[in-house]
């Protein structure tokens, strides 16, 4: 099987565009991407589309209407947060599979704003604060509950979490916010679900991302110089366990996923340069430093208290300002943080630049539940 | 009155109850009426079982901002059952601060109307919570 490069990547600054249709504001990343590979869409052997509120209404093939129609195959892609990086791996796989040399991904969403989760539906009377909360910001704050319960994780050390990313964000010109945020202000902001706070919570945004993946082949013929190999691309879901029906488990999905990509890649968590991870919440930032194995269970908190993750330490995370700033386009985030660690891996990340990155990892995670892992590597 | 929840068991003379559906074969425990068991693939041996009254309380957080019409803040509750399932509420009868709730606390479960909830005929729901033991 051949391997598989990502030629061309690019996301557009997230914020908020009322007045732009979803098709037109993936067509926007789509050529960003095409520009960067040096193509064209005349060059596409195919494109995989990922997009969440308009899973039913053929976003990819409008994309086309937008940018250029030339019959080539599409496939619409919905997986709740790991949309994005779902319609990568498709297109991933399809090089992989022999079918095409030259594939174009594309993730875009455009949000409303408020909470999401937990309106309800169905029969008889509304559940939620019922039968407690199925809003996002409190089953996160749930799964945040546990580590504390079995680590001693306190708010303070959740909220460092958020103070982190939005300095990071400050360095990122296409992050929807470059806002310092000092602890007292994240600890101070409204609370929304304990221990999450506003500031404590991803930014609902519009946003698109794309990327132009090759075989090594045609990756050969176009030239490597930027291309950045895809060492390992893992999908999981959620698999048995004893709460998972009334308290959704992104531990173990992640950890399958986790296991998978660094078999596949034949590298460990030591060997990566950065990590720009799925910190929908300040709470889940902290499950998966251990999740993926950047540390052993327990010492998440450490982690963030010695500043290990921050730039500049043993292993930064979420460089790009993470969803807690950068913003949350739930379709779009699985291929942004490819394109942030690709920045990295070629030395093009600008004032945030983590030195000498040789090997990234993203992970997205979509309650239901699935999760998605890529391993990337400047060849 | 109606149960708020399908696993929520009212019957016509006698106490609620929680039922849980339990494999014969692994001993999961499920919500809601199944006739395959995802953890060990078994079919057709899922038997209706009586849920604890008495529990422990796994995690939770103290909610603040909801949906418009929702009274705040409350304990949204995961409750390890004695003698297995778990089961999402509010934890009542506590006053809504990290302080006053501790993790592996003893809880019961108690019955009463949903909050005054009604659904668009009229119909009163009875749903249940937790309170310290």
């Amino acid at each position: 099987m051949s391997d598989v490069y990502v030629l061309g990547v690019d996301m557009i600054k997230f914020g908020r565009f009322p007045d732009r249709t979803v098709p037109n504001i993936g067509a926007e990343a789509a050529l960003m991407a095409l520009d960067d590979a040096g193509l064209t869409i005349k060059d596409m052997q195919a494109m995989y589309c990922g997009n969440l509120g308009q899973a039913n209404a053929m976003v990819g093939q409008r994309i086309l209407q937008e940018i250029g129609q030339t019959g080539i195959p599409v496939v619409n892609c919905a997986n709740a947060c790991a949309t994005g990086a779902t319609a990568f791996r498709e297109a991933w796989m399809s090089i992989k599979a022999g079918m095409y040399d030259v594939v174009l991904a594309v993730g875009v969403e455009q949000m409303g704003k408020g909470l999401l989760g937990g309106a309800g539906g169905g029969d008889g009377i509304p559940k939620e604060g019922l039968l407690g909360s199925g809003t996002m910001p409190c089953v996160f704050a749930e799964a945040g509950m546990e580590h504390s319960s079995k680590y001693g994780t306190t708010f303070e050390q959740f909220a460092k979490i958020s103070v982190k990313n939005h300095h990071h964000s400050t360095l990122n010109p296409k992050a929807m916010y470059q806002i310092e945020t000092p602890l007292d202000d994240v600890m101070n902001a409204e609370m929304i679900s304990y221990p999450n706070t506003k500031l404590m919570c991803s930014v609902n945004v519009d946003g698109s991302a794309a990327a132009v993946l090759v075989s090594e082949k045609k990756a050969k013929e176009l030239g490597m110089q930027r291309a950045i190999k895809v060492r390992a691309s893992a999908l999981a879901s959620d698999p048995y366990t004893d709460r998972d029906l009334v308290m959704p488990d992104v531990n173990a999905c992640t950890r399958i996923a986790a296991k998978d990509a660094y078999e596949q890649a034949g590298l460990g968590a030591e060997d990566v340069s950065l990590v720009e991870l799925h910190d929908c919440f300040a709470t889940a930032e902290m499950l998966h430093y251990e999740n993926l194995g950047l540390c052993k269970d327990g010492e998440a908190g450490m982690m963030i208290d010695e500043g290990h993750v921050e730039l500049g330490g043993k292993i930064p995370v979420n460089v790009s300002g993470g969803l807690l700033s950068k913003g949350h386009p739930l379709g779009a985030t699985g291929i942004a943080n490819i394109y942030e660690v690709c920045s990295h891996l070629r030395g093009e990340a600008g004032k945030r630049q983590v030195e000498g990155a040789k090997i990234g990892m993203t992970h997205v995670i979509g309650l239901g539940t699935a999760c998605a892992i890529h391993i990337l590597e400047k060849p | 009155m109606l149960p708020a929840v399908n696993y929520l068991i009212v019957p016509d003379k006698g106490d609620p109850y929680l039922e849980g559906h339990k494999c014969d074969v692994c001993g999961a425990i499920f919500l809601g009426e199944r006739t395959v068991c995802s953890k060990c693939f078994a079919r057709d041996k899922i038997s209706k079982v009586k849920l604890s009254n008495t529990g422990t309380l796994y995690s939770y957080s103290i909610v603040y901002r909801s949906f418009p019409g929702i009274d705040v803040p409350y304990i949204s509750a995961l409750v390890d059952l004695d003698n297995g399932g778990t089961v999402k509420g509010n934890l009542i009868n506590v006053e809504p601060d990290p302080e006053n709730v501790d993790f592996g606390m003893k809880v019961k479960v108690v019955y009463g109307d949903a909050l005054g909830r009604k659904d668009k005929d009229g119909n009163s729901y009875m749903s249940y919570f937790f309170e310290p033991a």
